[in-house]
């Protein structure tokens, strides 16, 4: 049951009131699923540490070319932001498509990453893009993949109880670099995704020096299609090696049947197209034709 | 549990009320400060009855653990006109009859202000990108977004 609820302002105030908590106290952002979560008994807290009001925690930065998110940045301020349109299009599209507008003021990219669902939009993108995460517990500050932080379906390798994250970083896409995301969903608000792919691949010469293709839900946490990246890495950016990318990564994907969000075998079918679209959307959008 | 003393700003006032921290600020709105315009659908955040505008944008109260709100300024129907100086939104809703049973229709309302407040010149998808987040059960939204739009044309004219 919920003692407390602490505003901290400074992240050394946030950690010291973890501490004190010995467990029991967690850290929140927007709250959108941890105060779900903790009403219907999947999470339990006595106390919670707000970090959305700590200076510098809102601001997305750009600096020697790389781009930080403060883990107070919600999805609305990613989606509107110029900066992130401009050289990391997926997030700004993936934030977008997050729950609604009132969700997307409230709610934070760094806690759609921690919160560890398979298919969360913003993460999918931030894997997409390569990002890390800078965290800060009493032992000391580290940096971790956004990819390694998955330790099961809505399990995150981090614990919010005694360690923070404090920003999410990546590097700024180049000229010769393009992102897409593509989404399979029931209508256009307020409904989580079937399916969501993200991709992001580097040029040069009209060939791919690589690419990254992440995919979800299908599996514990967004899936990179290793195959179909190693197909794509030196080979000529055609229709005919996106198809058998797009193949490969349906090979690699294994989702399963839900009611929400759609059987294993519809899906199987339309992965494939979603992965050849956001291939063909990046590959304009970093100059190349195909 | 330890209460706590809330201080935030509602509808231009500045009020204090004692909460706990495990009331949402669509309950405290509701049941201690006697606002029932904040609607309460499915406590969620996923049908958007319950929004108000804090610190100028629209969120869902029911998700929202009151004392986030605290130094906050917040905003209900209630604090944006009424009989005897109604806001043009307000107004035009009742005019065009985008109104039903009405239960929609404060939240509905409130994230059309929030929209309105920063752009008086909105698109057709901008509007719908700002109701997006407020489930109809009845009118179809047709309706509902006519009336935005010409709430903001009113809105312009009034300057
Ligand atoms: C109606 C509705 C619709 C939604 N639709 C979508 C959707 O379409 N797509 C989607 O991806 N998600 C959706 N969500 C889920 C949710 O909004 C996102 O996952 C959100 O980004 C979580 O961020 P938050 O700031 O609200 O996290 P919180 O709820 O505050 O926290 C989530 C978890 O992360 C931990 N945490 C948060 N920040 C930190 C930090 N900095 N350091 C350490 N631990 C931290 C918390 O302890 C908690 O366990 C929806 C939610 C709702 C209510
Ligand atoms: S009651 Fe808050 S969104 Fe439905
Ligand atoms: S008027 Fe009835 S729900 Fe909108």
């Amino acid at each position: 049951m919920l003692q407390d609820y602490l505003i901290p302002e400074t992240v050394e105030q946030a950690l010291s009131h973890l501490q004190g908590g010995k467990g029991r106290a967690r850290v929140v952002a927007g709250g959108t699923d941890l105060l779900l979560d903790l009403a219907n008994g999947k999470k339990e807290a006595g106390v919670l540490v707000d970090l959305t009001r700590i200076p510098g925690l809102q601001e997305i930065t750009l600096e020697d070319d790389l781009i930080r998110l403060g883990a107070a940045v919600t999805h609305n301020q990613v989606a509107k932001s110029k900066l992130i349109q401009e050289k990391a299009s997926v997030l700004a599209r993936a934030a977008r498509s997050v729950g609604s507008l009132q969700i997307r003021n409230t709610a934070t990219v760094v806690g759609n990453v921690v919160n560890a669902q398979p298919a969360a939009d913003a993460a999918v993108a931030l894997v997409a893009l390569g990002a890390v995460a800078e965290v800060v517990s009493p032992s000391g500050k580290e940096y971790i993949p956004v990819e390694k932080l998955y330790a099961g379906v809505g399990k995150s390798v981090l614990d919010s109880t005694s360690q923070i994250v404090t920003r999410i970083q990546f590097p700024a896409l180049l000229k010769n670099q393009g992102s897409a995301y593509e989404r399979l969903e029931q209508r256009k608000a307020l409904a989580l995704p079937m399916l969501n792919v993200a991709v992001v691949v580097s040029l040069a010469d009209n060939r791919f020096q690589w690419a990254r293709i992440v995919m979800a839900p299908v599996g514990p946490g967004p899936v990179r299609a290793t195959e179909a990246e190693a197909i794509l890495t030196g080979a000529d950016v055609s229709l005919g090696n996106i198809e058998n990318a797009a193949a490969a990564a349906r090979a690699q994907a294994n989702p399963r049947s839900s009611a929400l969000r759609g059987s294993r075998e519809y899906r199987l079918e339309v992965l494939p197209v979603l992965v050849r679209r956001a291939l063909e959307a990046a590959v304009v959008r970093a100059g190349g034709n195909c | 549990m330890s209460s706590k003393i809330l201080t935030f700003t509602l509808n231009g006032e500045t009020i204090r009320v004692v909460v706990e921290p495990t009331d949402m600020l669509a309950d405290v709105l509701r049941d201690k400060l006697n606002l029932i315009g904040v609607k309460k659908g499915c406590g969620q955040g996923e049908c958007g009855a319950c929004t108000v505008i804090m610190n100028g944008d629209a969120v869902t109260s029911c998700i929202i653990p009151a004392l986030k709100a605290e130094g906050a300024v917040v905003e209900t129907i209630e604090g944006i006109g009424g009989p005897g100086k109604y806001h043009p939104l307000q107004e035009s809703f009742m005019d065009l009859g985008a109104i039903q049973c009405g239960f929609c229709t404060p939240g509905m309302i409130m994230s059309a202000k929030a929209l309105l407040d920063k752009n008086e010149q909105p698109t057709r998808e901008e509007i719908r990108e700002a109701i997006s987040g407020n489930i109809c059960r009845c009118t179809g939204y047709v309706k509902i977004e006519k009336a935005v739009s010409t709430a903001a044309e009113k809105i312009r004219e009034g300057k």
